[in-house]
């Protein structure tokens, strides 16, 4: 009745995920409960959970990424006490344990919090920028974000019922075939993985339909803000590589589930064959988390440089190069598996020359600030940290594309030390960036300045006191995914580095504390005018946070900057333009298709991952009434009647009047 | 511009995939265009299983001979049944089938590849596990 | 239409209020009115059926790199049968022309679906979409003739790795030619119901891209799979 599933499947013996869990459950029973005492579910389910606003999705996903960045944040500080102490002892996880926990921290690290913040990100920024009022495929937007919840929800489930995988974050065969893994860790991994993944792909369907077809009138290629560009390069990727990990991970749940020979050892199977096709999604993967990344920063460095970005069509040219050419190194995740002289050469090669795509960036950004007049300010605090870390893992990185250099260094800490210098130095912080950036303009006012510059310190520094060392560990030969060692001279970059992510937690705390001291003292960093760091952009044109629909008439744009140039002008005349004809606007209804077929998704993946097969035909049928269900409704678009529209966007005209009159009045000469 | 084709497109030199109701075209002229389409894969179907199975043809010349034939077929389905033109209007649906044909083309040939270098370079796995017995 | 004279110079004239002259979202969902394509720039943004169709055809060329990948295994595998069959034991290249024929004749019908419901005419359509639908369906019976016939005779995907990448390539075809047929009979059932509403047209467009696409694979298939791989 319940295929493999018993009681046996919850860790009764091992107190560490029992507890963990049981904490878990209880903070989520607490939340759930309070928020249906408080009565706010029916505010939820119609404001958020059924919203098929991107403004709002945009903030659900961060929400997400920042929880599961929480979650992979603890796994971090258990294996870096792990190693502190674990020097010729067993330290305090047991190996099957700690398997688990480097399998879900790169897991969920990449999956759950990565992506959701940039993703989230898109989804808040794009429309904004781009002057529209909504994605392509708002309800299809909906159910990508729960698609991904969904994945992240069965990776939790995994915590209490049942295991994770143990094979790391990709899950290499054999070892991860079930002659060796019978376990269920594998299939947690995969379904999970799978059902996110498709919400992650229809994203990248949704994301480059509406750069390319969505965008206010005069607004051509040109002259779209580079974080729209580094978006649109980002979903690209998005469709031409999650497929591929479709894909591969199907070809291992045959495997796993029906005893196919893709990748086994036997039967003429060939494990490097999956080591070859994860890769050609792996490599695009980091660049679709880290060019959107670059567009945050371009953006902060010509708002908080007061400037417009330097050499702005050479940076469009260097995110398409990154954007093609991600596509042509995959190889060097696996210089070592025998490939051969030649085939390692050429993609070192390629490896070497993207590197040249960045460094257009690098400097473009560095010109943006050379005669700007810069204010340091949280997010170009964030900014400058990047760049200078992310040159440091930028030339890691190409050290190890050298094939007889990452013959020494593949699997140590060095490499370890590499990516979490350019995944941490670039999306982490650009994370962090952003989210101070745009805070104001999701909730209508700012973040607290000086707990948010004590967050960045905290955070750089803890940054590299964790990482420095595990470089050092590596050069001295330390592999990474060590439960216990016995040599003496590593034990000491260890302490460092445990003492280093404790320096991190402390600029975690940071974040928090800032947060709640804004939510405190929301009156008086309140962002009235919409627009609290004289930006450049079309989303500061807008009120803070927007209205449903964005903008109450689609701006017309003119140039690069078509913000900088009404706010120019608005400034110069001291007035706002004449009142537009405001019109009744449409826009679509919210549904709850998203929230009801991740449901489904969820019970699917759960009965598959126990093998409870009616439970998977039943989630599979449900799923084709709900498509059915959805497609056959009449309505839905509601219409916001022009009279409304009018009186909010008066709202807006009146704080920007008034800000116009005493900015009038500070000018003139005493 | 006529009135009905006004509603349908309102900016007027944008065309999705697919779309067959251009209104200078009468309904014969659109089976029309289909029936070519037929006509031409059937032909080409049937050459390229002729091709295989035949023996006028040098042997080895026959893989490259059935993927030209199974390439013109695959253009002939884009053009006739897809309508994927090359006018200005199809720039954005010509642009987004090549980058997806740019990455068909690294992932097979770039797959096909390096496993070729790989079996070349080292023990084949059957016999690997054999030497581990 | 009444911004046309006004649109092309106000591009030109910088000192109007960008506002003034923003478009709303027409009856007919976004409706911009301006000249140029969207694609290059500056029309605002698109009509409803070009961003689905557009949308689609992105999802159709990311599924078409799903299969690619199962191509590459494919063709990596080729040559791993362990000592089993390989294609040139099981390959039937008659049974495969007929499923070829099948399929080529469906992607025809379902073209004249197309132009059925493009001058809305409910019978054609429906006989059209229903002949796709038995296309289809004899299409999939042939195909699982063939497998449960190479199962019962040792020759399952559990056999050996170039089975199993075989099994895997053209059962993921069928699993989406499966798809297609349960997405024509809903269709047929809008169309009868609903009429040929924009939305309903919208979704018939997608469905045509689909059922095409799915016999672009299927050339690809029929030629790597059976046709060079039945020479080996």
């Amino acid at each position: 009745m319940l295929g493999k599933l018993t009681w046996d499947a919850i860790p009764w013996s091992q107190p560490i995920p029992l507890v963990a869990g049981g904490v878990v459950l209880l903070v989520l029973l607490a939340v759930i409960a309070w928020v249906i005492v408080r009565g706010y579910l029916p505010y939820l389910w119609r404001e958020w959970i059924t919203s098929v606003d991107h403004k709002r999705i945009g903030v659900m996903y961060i929400l997400l990424g920042v929880v599961m960045l929480l979650r992979g944040f603890i796994d971090a500080l258990m294996m870096r006490s792990q190693q502190a102490i674990a020097f010729n002892a067993p330290g305090y996880l047991p190996p099957e344990h700690y398997n688990q926990i480097f399998s879900a921290h790169g897991t969920i690290m990449i999956f759950f919090a990565a992506m959701p913040l940039v993703i989230g990100l898109m989804n808040f920024v794009v429309p904004l920028q781009l002057g529209v009022r909504d994605v392509a495929f708002p309800t299809l937007n909906s159910t990508s974000f729960w698609l991904t919840a969904t994945g992240a929800l069965l990776v939790n489930i995994s915590l209490v019922v049942g295991e994770f995988a143990r094979t790391g974050w990709l899950p290499y065969p054999p070892l991860s075939e079930t002659q060796y893994l019978p376990g269920v860790g594998v299939d947690y991994y995969l379904w999970s993985l799978q059902i996110s993944g498709v919400g992650t792909l229809l994203t990248g369907v949704n994301f480059v339909t509406t750069i390319l077809k969505i965008r206010a009138p005069g607004m051509s290629y040109f002259r779209m803000p580079m974080f729209c560009w580094t978006a649109l390069a980002s979903s690209l990727l998005i469709v031409a590589a999650f497929p591929v990990l479709t894909a591969t991970l199907g070809m291992l749940l045959l495997d796993r589930y029906l005893g196919f020979h893709f990748f086994t050892n036997t039967a003429g199977g060939n494990m490097m064959m999956f080591v070859n096709l994860i890769w050609v999604w792996g490599h695009p993967e980091v660049y679709i988390l880290v060019l959107p990344a670059f567009g945050v920063f371009s953006e902060i460095f010509s708002t908080f440089s007061g400037k417009p970005l330097f050499g702005y069509r050479s940076m469009v040219m260097a995110t398409l190069f990154i954007c093609v050419v991600s596509f042509t190194v995959w190889l060097h995740h696996f210089f070592t598996m025998g490939a051969g002289a030649n085939v390692n050469a050429t993609f070192g090669i390629a490896t070497s020359v993207i590197a040249v795509g960045t460094g257009v960036k690098v400097y473009n950004w560095i010109f943006t600030m050379y005669g700007g007049r810069i204010r340091f300010a949280t997010p170009m605090l964030w900014a400058m940290g990047f760049i200078v870390t992310f040159i440091i893992g930028g030339m890691t990185g190409v050290l190890l594309a050298v094939p007889p250099a990452d013959f020494m260094l593949h699997n140590s800490l060095f490499l370890v030390a590499h990516f979490h210098n350019v995944i941490i130095g670039g999306v982490l912080f650009a994370g962090f960036a952003a989210l101070t950036y745009w805070f104001p303009k999701a909730f209508g006012f700012q973040l607290d300045e000086a707990w948010g510059k004590a967050a960045f310190w905290l955070g750089l520094i803890g940054f590299y006191v964790t990482f420095i060392p595990l470089y050092a560990a590596g050069l001295q030969g330390m592999t990474r995914r060590m439960q216990h060692y016995d040599v003496a001279a590593w034990r000491p970059w260890m302490l460092v580095a445990a003492v280093g992510v404790l320096i991190l937690l402390a600029g975690g705390i940071c974040q928090v504390v800032q947060l709640v001291v804004s939510i405190r003292h929301r009156d008086e960093l309140r962002d009235v005018i919409g627009d609290p760091w004289n930006g450049r952009s079309l989303e500061w044109a807008t009120s803070s946070p927007p209205p449903s629909f964005n903008f109450a008439v689609l701006p017309n744009v003119h140039g690069e900057e078509p913000y900088w140039e009404i706010k120019r002008r608005a400034i110069e005349s001291a007035h706002l333009t004449p009142e537009p004809q405001y019109e009744d606007i449409e826009m679509p209804r919210n549904s709850p298709t998203g929230v009801i077929t991740a449901f489904f998704a969820t019970i699917t993946g759960f009965a598959a991952i126990w093998h409870i097969w009616w439970m998977v035909v039943l989630g599979l049928v449900a799923a084709y009434v709900v498509f059915v269900w959805f497609a056959w409704r009449d309505v839905d678009e509601y219409v916001i009647p022009a009279a409304e529209v009018a009186r909010l966007d008066r709202e807006r005209r009146g704080a920007r009047q008034a800000w116009l009159d005493a900015h009038a009045r500070a000018e003139e000469p005493a | 511009m006529s009135g009905r084709r006004e509603d349908l497109e309102p900016n007027g030199s944008d065309v999705a995939p697919g779309v067959i109701d251009a209104p200078e075209e009468t309904v014969r002229e659109k089976i029309g265009g289909y029936l070519l389409g037929l006509v031409f894969a059937t032909l080409l179907t049937i050459a390229s299983f002729y091709v295989a199975g035949t023996n006028l043809i040098w042997a080895p010349s026959i893989p490259i001979a059935l993927a030209v034939l199974a390439i013109a077929q695959i253009g002939i389905h884009l053009a006739f049944f897809l309508h994927i033109t090359t006018a200005p209007d199809n720039t954005n649906n010509i642009l987004a089938l090549a980058f997806g044909i740019l990455i068909v083309v690294l992932v097979v040939a770039g797959s096909l590849w390096i496993m070729d270098h790989l079996n070349q370079n080292m023990v084949p796995m059957d016999q690997m596990m054999q030497m581990q017995r | 239409m009444s911004t046309s004279s006004e649109a092309v110079p106000q591009r030109h004239r910088r000192d109007i209020d960008p506002y003034r002259l923003g478009r709303g979202y027409g009856a007919a969902g976004y409706g911009g009115r301006g000249q140029d394509a969207t694609g290059r720039g500056a029309g605002g943004p698109a009509s409803k059926r070009v961003i689905v169709g557009f949308g689609f055809w992105i999802f159709l060329l990311s599924d078409i790199v799903m299969f690619s990948a199962f191509f590459a295994a494919h063709a990596v595998l080729q040559t791993a049968t362990a000592g089993g069959p390989s294609g040139r034991d099981l390959f039937d290249p008659s049974r495969v022309a007929l499923e070829t024929a099948f399929l080529l004749a469906s992607s025809f019908t379902c073209g004249m679906s197309a132009v059925a419901s493009s001058v809305r005419n409910q019978l054609w359509t429906q006989v059209s979409l229903l002949v796709t639908g038995v296309l289809g369906t004899c299409f999939l019976a042939l195909e699982a003739y063939e497998f449960t016939n190479m199962i019962r005779s040792g020759a399952g995907p559990q056999t050996s790795a170039f089975l199993s990448s075989f099994f895997a390539v053209v059962g993921l075809h069928g699993c989406h030619v499966t798809a297609g047929l349960l997405w024509l009979g809903t269709m047929m059932a809008q169309v009868f119901v609903k009429g040929f509403r924009p939305n309903i047209q919208r979704r018939l467009l997608c469905f045509n891209l689909f059922w095409h696409t799915l016999d672009i694979i299927w050339v690809a298939l029929f030629t790597i799979v059976y046709l060079i791989g039945g020479g080996r």
